[in-house]
């Protein structure tokens, strides 16, 4: 078995304005012949760099020493038309984010056929034909007219296909998936994977699948190489990282995962005497349509209840208006029909000056805690702000001592309080959104997302210190996520959301062992299962109920 | 104690890094370093003139004569007027160092005028939108759709009145530019602000309860004039050549009240044919030198803001010794 990509003692640094920065350190690396090699590691560790490098894909500002042999020539040295034969036909790329991959005012069967008029000449006819066929081998239906179709046509998922079918066209020998999945919805990521697995056993192609999910590793891996702070710290076949890590950051890594069944505290039996802290009956929130057409439903009459001290699990695709929900909860979306009570006030055609004094007893998280936090303002502003805002004090400055005991309740040492926001990593920022979220003690915590920005270890700490800290104060929450794992970790009670809809709702226990909904179900069965050998199982059973 | 003193006296040595321009100079490297010194040094040398024009200068900007008798009319450069003398008998060297002080009086005036309206009005019209906003946004393209000049000669007149002195003529000059350059910093902070009004720290701001004019002055305003410096530089060298266009056409600050380069280039005109060079070169150079100083300073301080333009400092390893190295 030969290989087909070998990286020796790979070197990369970044200049930057405060310093050189070493992105990878001494790294090697062997893709052999019709293999996946998945890179896994947190933001910043190198991978994706790496991978980049085998393309020569970096920046002006990085620096690179070593050595990336594709098929017998050393990539770094190549002269640009050589480079430039070799990209595309000896290895090619998908990335991360189909819809800015594609060029929107193309057709895609004319972006396929690119690739191919780059490396050699070909008729506009025959080009056609060839992106047909690819387009029919990955799996897109009724390709003849689909290939006129520009990318906005397309979903997703299709989308991702077509990347996919631009990287295969040439018949490269390695595909760099750089996060193939990360941007898809959970049941469309399990049928890209499939289509991954597809393209190795059908055109012998090696794939290095860049990723951080441990799940989506362990259902299409054959060797895992584990990256940290640029240097790789294991490398092992897939079945045997996952049995028995050696490196205390892969225990650690692995540890992190959220898996199914891991609750993080004893589910509780709501109360039923108490009122509930939001009602909802029959709710519509509508967002007005361009001029002369109707608007878009995101929300369509749904019905559910959290009783205070109670976490309410919001689990559902992009787009199927669970997000809407929060927001319409807080006051910043409109709510257009049925009812919406929160702490005992109707939103449905609230006015902003009634509903501000409620606002102290509301607290939100917010996904992105890089864009939630005023760059301009200490931590100390940013927390102090709500009881500035309400009255409590007059300064943020005042409420130091607070917002230092409140800082001790998310584990930040009160020095941060003194920092900026871009000072902080994205986990302290995201613990220190929790802060501000709680600085009133509110009755309802509104959490949207709060961890899909992160790492998964950093995931894994907030998401105990959510737990923890909603004992502690005792407040109902309701949490967003996409993320069944992180979902069942936190909440009580869990609501399925499909376009719009509530499908299923019930216990965490009720709705996960025994899901009852067809869509909850299948969601299910696609999340992959950070386990190599209980993912094959699982994908067989799902290939043999879709079969039926 | 000594603990908190170490950081304290770090950070007071590094407070003058983070000074405006000498953060950038500092950051700058190549040929950005290179057209930040030249623009700096342009700039600094007018700013040094305007400052010091009475110590500087030879003689008085309307100065006709001295002890000696009354100047001569157009002579060639010479030891008692180094530049020459115009048609009027006015200095030449004289009129352009006093001219740099009028230029720079009207450049900072018309820029603080109008960066104050304009922000104000963009802040308010894109947080609050609505009807004032379309109504803000249609005057703004109004007032895009005059031709620059004209609409500076129209306001120079009616606030100066037809009067002609050196306060009045440096305010029409300044008004004048403001209503020019007011739109740009309307759209740039109004489309800032609409920018910022999405973005999840404005929300969390409402989430809790702020006012609206708290989320406008705390969270929106200081973040959506970060970009206000660039345009800020850029427009100073186009607010020079209005003026010198008014004064060229007649609008500006007469002769005897205050030197404008604009005004002298216009009475240098005839002597072009007759090969009097000095009249006119030399206000023409200053008019060309300012202009040239202050875009290059906004253009790379432009280019250093973004860090994709920005060049870096290379220290390049040779690859050589890391290969026998390994």
């Amino acid at each position: 078995m030969s290989d087909v990509v070998e990286i020796r003692d790979l070197n990369i640094t970044f200049r930057t304005d405060a310093a050189e920065i070493p992105a990878v350190r001494g790294v090697d690396l062997a893709l052999r012949d019709r293999e996946i090699l998945a890179i896994v590691g947190e933001s910043g560790s190198g991978k994706t760099v790496t991978a980049k490098s085998i393309l020569r894909l970096l920046p002006d500002t990085a620096d690179t020493a070593g050595a990336v042999v594709l098929r017998g020539q050393d990539v770094l040295t190549l002269s640009r038309p050589k480079l430039r034969a070799a990209r595309g036909s000896d290895a090619a790329m998908v990335f991360q984010e189909p819809s800015t991959a594609l060029n929107p005012v193309f057709p895609v069967g004319w972006q396929i056929a690119e690739g191919l008029r780059a490396h050699g000449r070909i008729s506009r006819r025959a080009a056609r034909e060839r992106a047909v066929e690819i387009l029919r081998t990955v799996g897109i239906p009724d390709p003849e007219t689909r290939v006129k179709h520009y990318p906005h046509q397309f979903s997703g998922g299709q989308k991702q296909r077509i990347v996919i079918a631009m990287a295969l066209v040439l018949g490269p020998s390695v595909i760099l998936a750089d996060e193939p999945t990360t941007a898809l919805d959970v049941t469309v990521q399990a049928e890209i994977l499939d289509l991954l697995r597809r393209v190795r056993d059908d055109f012998g192609t090696a794939i290095v699948l860049i990723t951080h999910n441990m799940g989506v590793v362990a259902d299409l891996a054959d060797r895992v190489a584990v990256m940290y702070k640029g240097e790789i710290v294991e490398e092992a076949p897939v079945a045997e990282l996952f049995a028995a890590p050696r490196h205390d950051y892969t225990k650690k890594l692995l540890a992190a995962v959220p898996r199914m069944g891991a609750h993080l505290a004893a589910r509780r039996e709501p109360a039923a005497s108490a009122a509930p802290a939001v009602q909802a009956r029959g709710l519509v929130v509508q967002y007005p349509g361009r001029f002369g057409r109707p608007g878009f439903t995101a929300v369509d009459g749904v019905d559910f209840e959290i009783a205070p001290g109670e976490v309410l699990g919001l689990v559902g695709e992009s787009g199927s208006g669970k997000t809407t929900i929060g927001r319409a909860i807080a006051g910043l979306t409109r709510v257009t029909g049925g009812s919406l009570a929160v702490l005992g006030t109707e939103m449905n055609g609230v006015v902003e000056k009634r509903f501000t004094p409620l606002r102290k007893d509301i607290g939100f998280v917010f996904q992105d805690p890089a864009t939630s936090f005023n760059p301009l303002l200490t931590i100390t502003d940013a927390i102090a702000e709500p009881m500035v805002v309400h009255g409590v004090v007059d300064r943020p400055d005042r409420a130091r001592s607070h917002v230092e005991e409140l800082l001790a309740a998310v584990q930040l040492p009160a020095e941060y309080a003194d920092r900026f926001p871009h000072e902080l990593s994205g986990g302290q920022r995201q613990r220190a959104s929790l802060a501000r979220a709680l600085a009133l003690e509110p009755t309802l915590v509104i959490a949207d997302e709060p961890t899909s920005a992160l790492d998964v270890s950093v995931q894994a700490r907030v998401l105990e210190l959510f737990a923890e800290l909603q004992q502690r104060f005792g407040f109902a929450a309701l949490f967003v996520s996409h993320d069944l794992a992180v979902i069942d970790e936190v909440s009580d009670r869990i609501a399925v959301m499909h376009r719009g809809r509530i499908v299923e709702q019930g216990t965490g226990d009720r709705v996960l062992r025994d899901p009852q909904h067809p869509y909850t179900r299948q969601l299910l069965a696609s999340l992959p299962v950070p386990d190599p050998a209980e993912q094959a199982e699982r994908r067989e059973r799902l290939r043999a109920e879709s079969a039926r | 104690m000594t603990a908190t003193t170490v950081p304290a006296t770090t950070r007071t040595e590094r407070r003058w890094h983070r000074l405006p321009v000498i953060r950038q100079l500092r950051l700058s490297a190549g040929l950005q370093r290179v057209m930040l010194v030249i623009g700096l040094v342009l700039v600094g040398v007018f700013v040094l003139a305007a400052v010091l024009a009475p110590l500087v200068a030879p003689y008085g900007f309307n100065q006709l004569r001295d002890d000696a008798g009354g100047f001569p009319r157009q002579a060639p450069p010479s030891a008692e007027h180094v530049w020459g003398t115009t048609v009027g008998g006015y200095d030449v060297l004289s009129r352009v160092i006093w001219g740099s002080q009028t230029a720079l009086s009207v450049v900072v005036l018309s820029i603080v005028l109008s960066m104050f309206l304009g922000v104000l009005l963009g802040l308010v019209s894109g947080y609050l939108g609505g009807w004032l906003d379309r109504v803000l946004v249609v005057i703004a393209d109004a007032v895009y759709a005059f031709p620059t000049l004209l609409l500076a000669i129209v306001v120079a007149i009616v606030v100066s009145g037809g009067q002609s002195n050196y306060w009045g003529g440096i305010l029409a000059g300044s008004v004048a530019i403001t209503v020019v350059f007011v739109p740009q910093y309307f759209r740039v902070i109004r489309a800032e602000t609409v920018r910022l009004k999405a973005e999840a720290f404005v929300e969390s701001a409402r989430v809790i309860g702020a006012s609206t004019w708290r989320i406008m002055l705390r969270h929106v305003l200081r973040n959506a004039t970060r970009t206000l410096p660039l345009i800020l530089t850029l427009n100073a060298s186009e607010a020079i050549l209005t003026l010198a266009g008014l004064g060229f056409l007649g609008f500006g600050i007469g002769p005897t009240v205050g030197s404008e380069w604009g005004y002298d280039l216009n009475r240098a005109l005839a002597d072009t044919a007759s090969g009097i060079w000095w009249t006119g070169v030399f206000p023409g150079a200053a008019i060309v030198l300012l202009v040239l100083g202050v875009t290059l300073v906004g253009e790379s301080l432009n280019d250093l803001s973004d860090p994709r333009l920005r060049l870096r400092k290379r220290t390049r390893r040779p690859r050589s010794t890391e290969k026998a190295g390994a």
